[in-house]
């Protein structure tokens, strides 16, 4: 049987529509085979480098008794301290656009700004937190500079995260706390803050995966690309028990430790910058994979 | 049924809670209430009718101030609440005090997304109440005004989610109640629910204006008609006709309101 011109018109229809399909499914691949391959090549050439040894080894100048140890405890400290000032700054900053601030010009402005931030190129807060931080307050090249940098980095994230949570809220949720006699502390304390944790979490948690792998800023404020201590302890036998002196200790991160692994000579050295590699992607899926899982868990515990 | 008595006889008869003058409100430019004048009496269930958009809903919202939260909002005018007289819309008024003193019921229910000992305690925590037993108490007292302790009584630390939409507008009840609210307000308590919830929210208003003075904003005539002691008839901002509820569905005084709740147009 002969197809009517309106099969034939379906038919063409349909041969657009998985073309379609098909140009987006290269463009998706594109993206997630560049990613595998790279990752699977960094595993091939770099997990016969991964042991015991290499987590609790100081760099060397031997490639065969070069550790990561001074790179993850450094990178380990420093995220804490950006997520120290991070997340109360910029959740208290969403927290007044979303819920305090009137709507007006100034607003719009410091919103635009916000967006604008995020988009800085992360050497740019470098060279500020050179001048600020390092100089200016003499904090020195210190774990405390390298937080606080990656702090700025990543409050952009973090308001924006808080804001798009506590407007995921239902109006009407405010309103019955308003209507029986809230202030806006308590509405803000009982209702915006719980209900909003998850997805300020998630929002913190991406945001300090991109901050554990950032190179140019850190380098920037002069961390030493080979440090073979320890910071001092945050624990003292002695009274008071604890210490603040690792914060002005000079330190590593993981891709500084690859960057400088990369730029030796010897093959020996590559296998090792691949090792490193490897577990620094590692950590930042595994804090996506928290973000993900702990937004799970918080939103079926709300619902409207 | 006792005979209607007439107006008159049933105003002197009883006390005002509200008395509002000259009641003026303003979207931005937008004039959205035009010079009420009305009284809410007592222990009396008071319903404001009228088509949509004729700012039935923003009259409620005046009563507790709930224009506060939003900008460019206005009221001219004077809601004198009784015994004190004090005018609830002056500006040196505290919106949170007025917000104490009456409380408001929403068109969908809306319990927190906390259990359901939490939703109805959270009025008391706000007013700092800081005894665990009196809590406790004050807690059950209120879901038992709300007809709901013995649905919920084995749960109480359960989501307040996983009531029924009926149950949840009880819920929403007794958490206003457990404030002891003087005038309670409750914006289309019903839109939302089925019939049988409806029947069962309509008894509970019904009871409770033994102890509290209610304002109900409807767009059911036949709900205003059995619930109701007074029923306001709005149309564009303004109040057209107020009355005792039988009178004003018998026989209207205006036209008017006539044509409304025999249904020729709205």
């Amino acid at each position: 049987m002969k197809p009517t011109d309106l099969q034939t018109h379906i038919a063409a229809a349909k041969r657009r529509e998985a073309l379609f399909a098909a140009l987006g499914l290269v463009a998706l691949m594109i993206g997630i085979l560049t990613f595998a391959t790279l990752f699977a090549d960094m595993a091939w050439k770099g997990l016969g480098r991964l042991d015991v040894d290499f987590f609790t080894h100081f760099p060397s100048r031997r490639a065969s008794h070069a550790g990561i140890l001074s790179a993850w405890v450094g990178s380990t400290l420093v995220m804490l301290v950006t997520a120290f000032f991070a997340v109360p700054l910029g959740v208290a900053a969403g927290i007044y656009l979303e819920e305090y601030s009137r709507k007006n010009w100034i607003t719009d402005l410091i919103e635009i700004n916000i967006t604008n931030l995020a988009g800085v190129p992360s050497i740019v807060y470098g060279l500020l937190a050179l001048g600020l931080f390092v100089y200016q307050f003499g904090f020195g090249q210190s774990i405390l500079s390298a937080g606080l940098t990656l702090a700025l980095l990543i409050l952009p994230v973090v308001i924006v995260a808080t804001r798009e949570a506590i407007r995921a809220i239902p109006q009407v949720i405010r309103e019955g706390s308003y209507a029986l006699g809230a202030t806006r502390w308590q509405t803000v304390r009982y209702h915006i803050l719980p209900y909003s944790s998850a997805g300020i979490l998630t929002g913190v948690i991406i945001g300090m995966a991109r901050a554990i792998g950032e190179t140019a800023p850190i380098i920037t404020i002069g961390a030493l690309t080979f440090i073979a201590f320890l910071p001092p302890s945050p624990v003292k036998a002695e009274p008071p028990f604890f210490s603040v002196d690792w914060l002005f200790s000079p330190f590593t991160v993981m891709p500084i430790q690859m960057f400088n692994w990369t730029s030796r000579p010897e093959a020996a050295f590559q296998v090792n910058a691949a090792a490193a590699g490897f577990v620094l992607v590692l950590m930042t899926l595994a804090m996506n994979g928290l973000a993900i899982w702990l937004r799970y868990r918080l939103r079926k515990r709300i619902k409207w | 049924m006792s005979a209607p008595e007439t107006f008159m006889e049933q105003k002197t008869a009883l006390a005002a809670k509200a008395e509002v003058h000259n009641l003026d409100f303003y979207y931005g430019d937008f004039r959205a209430l035009k010079s009420i004048e009305m009284t809410v009496y007592e222990r009396q269930v008071t319903a404001l009718i009228g088509p949509s958009g004729c700012g039935k809903s923003t009259f409620l919202r005046c009563f507790n101030r709930m224009h506060d939260l939003y900008p460019g909002n206005r009221y001219d005018g004077r809601i004198l609440l009784q015994p004190d007289n004090s005018n609830l819309l002056a500006p040196q008024v505290d919106p949170i005090e007025v917000r104490m003193r009456i409380g408001m019921v929403f068109q969908k229910p809306n319990p927190f997304p906390k259990s359901i000992f939490e939703n109805v305690a959270y009025g008391l925590r706000v007013r700092g109440e800081g005894s665990r037993r009196r809590i406790e108490e004050k807690v059950e007292q209120s879901l038992q005004d709300a007809a709901l302790w013995d649905e919920v009584k084995d749960r109480l630390h359960q989501p307040a989610y996983n009531l029924s939409g009926g149950q949840q507008q009880r819920l929403c009840i007794a958490r206003a109640l457990a404030t002891d609210p003087e005038l309670l307000l409750f914006d289309e308590p019903t839109s939302a629910l089925d019939p049988i919830a409806t029947t069962s929210i309509e008894e509970l208003i019904h009871d409770l204006k033994e102890r509290v003075t209610i304002l109900i904003v409807t767009h059911n005539m036949q709900q205003a008609a059995r619930v109701s002691d007074f029923t306001a008839y709005m149309y564009l901002g303004e109040l057209i006709e107020f009355g005792v509820t039988d009178e004003l569905f018998i026989k209207p005084k205006k036209k008017r309101t006539e044509d409304y709740i025999t249904g020729r147009f709205g």
